[in-house]
């Protein structure tokens, strides 16, 4: 029967191409019904070829895949009846009119929604007979989602769908993707904007040369680094001399009050605390008793991006 | 904040084999599609369906018609070219009104009679007041260079002792012919009979000259472009830009994709057909013995066999830039021997069987058949096969070896 397993799940998936470049490794996953799931990591990390097995596009080397409990062997028509995906980079025709396009897309399901509703949904009514090619960037991306809605899916597959968008679109696009989710839908989608998985997703998996490095939902990663809150700073001459520098130069400040830990990026120092109040005073003591001066100091909530830094010593994007 | 919800979501059942799932954990929308009869392919089980079986094909087609329609460099191509080409060629060998023997006189003492012969066994030709030869007289050199490069048919020499020596090149049918003419012009001036009374009758009717030979040659080498570029380069196109691997992610039939693009080619053939030939029998008076239909099937079947060829040719290339090369490699040997611009009987014979089995030789054939003389179809089945078994196993090939991503 379908629709008794979950969404999604896969096991030990591993994709080798050319029987040399292993894109993942052993990975799994078990998306529950309802959710909006991320798959978040840096370029190259295998995210792509991750959902594109999950959408039955990309034979697996090896492991299992499930779509509401059926295997992509057991009756692929139906199972793309109940799903819509937006790849990572599909050109549509750019002769086609944005009507036409959602229209071609939904003469392939057997139930489309009517075409005129996803319009007005992704706020496309407007450019209805403007030709694809003349689209904007996020006017595009848009379009892309429409034609994954338009077959009335119950799981929406998103292949990094707000990347090179304007903040504007990519808000736009989290809002089409949560009345999604408020219908009764399941989305997958992968991302390498930390605050798009975290303000978007109620699970996510860090994913890094293939493999899950992480997984839970964005508070709980956040809250496996201990604090909160990360406080950076910069003291003059802590570039160069020994204050600063190595292990025993980050003790002295592991062991003010409050700080879970710390770590250092060039001339900065940050450090993850959770209780700001109680660990900056005790910063600026120190400080002063060093002899050294503050040179910049600043405060913030800690994010998905430190606890990359932490799993992984990189940052997610380099630029 | 939305995470503290999400906290208590992340539920232990996550676990669980997929068969011990507890049903009611399924999605509303999930559960109400789940009465879905389990492995029906197809749809007729599910209610309130709008699309039919052959939606999907009848959008592709006329989304397919529409890109086509609207880029100019198609409409250039297929359209215009067509009929640019056969214009310029069409004039460029019109059939002229007989051919005037242009000949050139060496400049010495017999010069000048010589010339008085020519013409007046011009004077003497029968009605036609145009002259039957043209003659110029040039220095010796000049002469025997001019008639070198082409510029006259023959040349001529007067010797010492009252004969004649004609220059002419045998690999030039109409310096062969002017040596003929001329031959027979001196020697009537200088007073030789006829030995019959001979009376001849010109014809030049529509249906024996170039331009009703080119016609239907350029209509096969306009198929099989279109079909060929049309099919194959657009599908490379698409396999380029991702849109093919988007469609395969939809429950769209792969078979109706390859249909639709294989058969827009139909509705283009009918232009193409229309306009070339109505342009040969407005501008150039062309007749067409055949009936319009059988050019109609005639060109369906060219399409859709060149439309098979093309994919084939296109079904695993990943760039524009190496399915171009490869269209040009399978097309070339057919503009060369197909016999579009000038008849394949000119190669050596034993070549023709293979020339024969080529799909834009038994296409021209069979378009000239029935347009020039009115050929039925059910007299070209050899022709008819060899499309179809180039078009058919090109299409199984195709379909075996493609790749959609
Ligand atoms: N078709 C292919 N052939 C060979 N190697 C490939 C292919 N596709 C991807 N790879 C390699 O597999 C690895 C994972 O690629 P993938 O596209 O899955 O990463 P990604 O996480 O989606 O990255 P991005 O954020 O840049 O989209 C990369 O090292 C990539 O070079
Ligand atoms: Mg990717």
């Amino acid at each position: 029967m379908p629709f008794v397993g979950s969404p999604i799940e896969c096991t030990n998936l591993r994709k080798t191409y050319d029987g040399k470049v292993e894109a993942v490794r052993g990975l799994s996953l078990s998306i529950e019904a309802g959710e909006c799931f991320g798959l978040l990591g840096p370029n190259g990390a295998g995210k792509t070829t991750t959902i594109e097995i999950l959408e039955g596009l990309l034979a697996p080397t090896s492991g299992e895949v499930r779509v509401f409990g059926q295997t992509w062997n057991d009756n692929p028509r139906q199972l793309r009846e109940w799903i819509g995906i937006s790849l990572q980079e599909t050109r549509l025709s750019e002769k086609l009119t944005v009507r036409e396009t959602i229209e071609l897309f939904a003469s392939f399901y057997s139930e489309p929604r009517p075409a005129d509703e996803v319009l007005q949904e992704l706020e496309l009514t407007e450019k209805a007979d403007a030709w694809v090619g003349k689209l904007s960037g996020g006017q595009k991306q848009r379009l892309a989602v429409a034609t994954a809605l338009v077959g009335n899916p119950r799981i929406l597959f998103l292949d990094e769908p707000t990347t090179g968008l304007d903040p504007q679109s990519r808000r736009q696009l989290w809002d089409i993707v949560r009345a999604f989710q408020k219908k009764g839908g399941t989305v997958l989608l992968t991302t390498h904007y930390m605050d798009e998985a975290e303000r978007l997703c109620d699970r996510l998996a860090i994913v890094d040369h293939g493999q899950i490095i992480a997984e839970g939902s964005p508070n709980e990663l956040i809250d496996r680094l201990g604090g909160h809150h990360v406080v950076e700073f910069q003291v003059n001459g802590s570039g160069k001399d020994a204050d600063g520098n190595g292990e025993a130069g980050l003790d002295r400040w592991r062991s003010l009050p409050s700080v879970e830990s710390v770590r250092r990026e060039d001339a900065t120092i940050c450090v993850s605390v959770r209780e700001p109040h109680l660990t900056i005073p005790a910063l600026l003591d120190a400080v002063t008793k060093q002899g050294h001066q503050l040179e910049h100091l600043s405060t913030r909530q800690a994010s998905l991006e430190d606890v990359f830094v932490q799993l992984t010593g990189r940052h997610l994007r380099e630029d | 904040m939305k995470n503290a919800e999400t906290n208590a979501r992340s539920d232990p059942a996550a676990d669980l084999p997929a068969d011990d799932r507890p049903a009611d954990r399924a999605q509303p929308a999930a559960q109400e599609a789940g009465n879905v009869a389990d492995g029906v392919v197809g749809n007729d089980v599910r209610k309130g369906r709008r699309n039919g079986r052959w939606s999907g094909y009848r959008h592709l087609l006329w989304a397919r018609v529409l890109e086509l329609k609207r880029e100019p460099e198609v409409v250039f191509w297929v359209f215009i070219f067509p009929l640019l080409l056969a214009a310029g060629l069409g004039i460029a060998f019109r059939s002229k009104p007989a051919e005037v023997p242009s000949v050139v006189i060496v400049d010495n003492a017999g010069a000048q009679k010589t010339l008085g012969m020519l013409q007046g066994a011009s004077d003497r030709s029968s009605g036609d007041k145009k002259s039957s030869v043209r003659a110029t007289i040039l220095e010796r050199d000049a002469a025997l260079k001019a008639f070198h490069f082409g510029k006259y048919d023959l040349a001529i020499e007067a010797n010492q002792d009252g004969s004649y020596t004609f220059y002419y090149d045998p690999a030039r049918p109409e310096s062969v012919l002017s040596r003929a003419e001329i031959d027979a012009a001196l020697q009537a001036a200088a007073g030789r009979k006829d030995a019959v009374a001979t009376s001849s009758q010109s014809s030049s009717e529509p249906g024996s000259r170039y331009i009703d030979f080119l016609i239907p040659g350029l209509l096969g080498m306009n198929l099989m472009n279109s079909g060929m570029w049309g099919v194959g380069f657009a599908l490379v196109e698409m396999r380029q830009r991702k849109l093919l691997k988007r469609f395969v992610a939809t429950p769209m039939r792969r078979s109706d994709f390859l249909l639709a693009l294989t058969s827009s080619r139909l509705v283009l053939m009918v232009i193409e057909v229309g306009l070339l030939l109505g342009f040969g029998v407005l501008v150039f008076h062309m007749r067409v013995q055949g009936s319009i239909l059988s050019v109609i099937l005639l060109g369906s079947l060219g399409a859709v066999a060149f439309g098979g060829v093309g994919l084939l040719t296109a079904c695993r290339a990943q760039k524009i830039e190496s399915v171009s090369g490869l269209i040009n490699l399978v097309m070339m040997p057919m503009w060369i021997f197909s016999g579009v611009f000038f008849s394949y009987q000119r190669f050596p014979a034993i070549a023709h069987p293979f020339i024969k089995a080529l799909p834009l030789t038994a296409l021209n054939d069979a378009l000239r058949a029935t347009i020039l003389e009115g050929a039925s179809l059910g007299s070209q089945s050899g022709r008819l096969l060899v499309l179809a078994i180039w078009g058919g196993v090109s299409f199984v090939l195709a379909l075996r070896w493609f790749r959609w991503t």
